[in-house]
């Protein structure tokens, strides 16, 4: 088999609970009722809590789905007592280390980002002491905290603190081509560098877990869902290159995909096309993470008592290269890759028959040749308690129906087949990173062990919310092992 | 007109506004019921809620 693989795949999580305040729910609900705030701020959670949280430790591969699915909720009063911020996948960062990166991000001059002279120093050699993220390019910059408070006093500045101790500000581009512009303010740009900083971790900790060196790197592919650009160029690009600036990979060009939550699926497969084309060797896929929807559930956590479960940025990376022998393979060739026609139907039968039954009949597969299907895998916990119900348990009921209806499964077995195939949502509720790629991680280390042979991903984007369009998206890919 | 007929219509007279979901119920599939149940729909809408 010639198609390309997956090589690696490294998981993230800041963990920011004073940012939690600049979602853009909070914001509006702050905005609204100043008694939100305190409100919001005493439920939130401790670094070492959402580290011990079943679903984060889920996330970075430290446990597994199956194993997050045999523990009794609720999960937050779990205790894991060899719960670890750091696991095979990936990495959970505190707040301090998160800012210590975000003025690292900064390329402008006066700075989006300036810490205080206070906290700065401290800062920075705790991200220059780590094993991993002390390869961050870039310069920082400090200021007195006396002046960064009277700014701060101006009200277009956002200061950045841990807990009521002022560790530095985010600005709007004070330049004269940033004036009046509102792209360019100061809670537009953090989140483009929460964007930018996050993703910049995974990739980090992707070149630290595969061995690859920065420079080798040829192409980058972002497909995180900020929108970085000014008034004439609105969600310009320019992220993947900005996120390979800071991590150093100064050989490698790249772009930017989107397609809403598909969007990490749509760049796999544009990076392993470019791979197989022989365009180029090492493509890396990163997301960073959305602070737009930290909190967005903390209405709801707030009316029930129970700790702010949205309070982390997420963040991923996966490296595709050409078939090392060794890694999975993602399919490629005509009708391999799920689409969703802009001609067909969006009813649910259709859009499952384009993103499963057809992709598998293109290669001579039914669904029973598939061993685990990953789609939404956003943490029920999160979604429930929102009253938005449990998404992967959604998506499984309609893939269960989709066999029932290719007269693979009989009805009454749906939920045995959902049992076989399916698992326990475990990602945090950041859009695009629960899209079905969370679990790559783990089928790579399923497959490497020889318990899974063939897994299918499927996304979806909801096209509609660009107001463009009725339509949503789907794609779909095949993982398989080297075996297969 | 058939027993089953009759059951189909049950919505016959009746506006009704749709709520789908996409990871759920989508609206769609919804007014397509309503429609087949004599239903008019005013109002049709999916949300994503993640």
């Amino acid at each position: 088999m010639n198609d390309p693989v997956i090589a690696g795949a490294a998981y993230c999580l800041a963990h920011v609970p004073d940012l939690v305040a600049w979602g853009s729910k909070p914001r509006r609900e702050i905005a609204l009722d100043a008694g939100f705030e305190p409100r919001l701020r005493a439920q939130l959670r401790t670094f070492a809590e959402a580290v011990a949280y079943p679903p984060n430790q889920t996330f970075i591969g430290n446990s597994s789905p199956e194993v997050l699915g045999d523990i009794d909720r609720p999960w937050y009063e779990t205790r894991q007592l060899d719960a670890s911020s750091s696991g095979p996948f990936g990495e959970i960062v505190g707040q301090d280390l998160f800012y210590a990166g975000l003025a690292k991000a900064n390329v402008l001059e006066p700075p989006l980002v300036e810490l205080s002279d206070a906290a700065g120093d401290d800062l920075q050699a705790m991200l220059d002491a780590h094993p991993t993220f002390s390869t961050l390019c870039g310069d920082w910059s400090s200021a007195p905290e006396r002046r960064l408070r009277s700014e701060l006093a101006g009200g277009d500045v956002i200061g950045l603190f841990t807990d009521s101790e002022m560790r530095g500000v985010v600005r709007p581009d004070r330049r004269a081509e940033g004036r009046d512009d509102a792209n360019l303010d100061a809670i537009t740009l953090l989140e483009a560098l929460c964007s930018k900083t996050s993703g910049a971790l995974a990739v980090a900790r992707l070149l630290q877990q595969t061995g690859l060196a920065a420079k080798q790197v040829d192409y980058l592919i972002s497909c995180g869902e900020e929108a970085a650009g000014d008034r004439y160029q609105r969600g310009g690009g320019g992220m993947a290159k900005a996120i390979g600036e800071l991590t150093g990979c100064v050989n490698a060009s790249g772009m930017d995909v989107k397609n809403f939550c598909a969007a990490p699926a749509s760049a796999l497969v544009a990076a392993a096309a470019l791979v197989k084309s022989g365009v180029y060797q090492r493509v890396i896929v990163v997301g960073g993470g959305s602070l737009a929807k930290l909190g967005m559930k903390s209405q709801a956590f707030l009316s029930q008592g129970i700790p702010v479960l949205d309070d982390c940025l997420g963040a991923m990376a996966f490296l595709v290269t050409a078939n090392d022998g060794v890694s999975p393979v993602l399919r490629l060739g005509p009708g391999a890759v799920g689409r969703a026609r802009i001609g067909a139907s969006t009813s649910d039968e259709a859009i499952y028959r384009q993103l499963i039954l057809e992709p598998l009949a293109s290669l001579g597969l039914t669904m029973n040749d598939v061993d685990r299907y990953a789609p939404e895998l956003h943490n029920p916990e999160i979604m429930e308690h929102a009253g938005s119900g449990d998404v992967a348990h959604k998506n499984y009921r309609m893939i269960a129906a989709t066999a029932v209806r290719a007269g693979l499964i009989k009805k009454t077995d749906m939920a045995g087949f959902t049992n076989r195939v399916g698992m326990t949502g475990f990602a945090p509720t950041q859009g695009h990173i629960p899209s079905g790629v969370p679990y790559i991680g783990h089928a790579v280390a399923a497959m490497a062990r020889g318990e899974l042979s063939r897994v299918m991903f499927l996304c979806k984007a909801s096209l509609f919310l660009n107001r463009m369009t009725e339509l949503y998206d789907g794609v779909s890919f095949l993982l398989e092992s080297q075996e297969k | 007109m058939t027993n089953k007929t009759a059951e189909a219509k049950v919505l016959e007279g009746k506006k009704v506004a749709v709520f789908g979901e996409r990871d759920d119920v989508a609206g769609l599939a919804v007014r397509n019921c309503v429609t087949a149940a004599g239903g008019e729909v005013v109002y049709e809408t999916t949300s994503c809620f993640v």
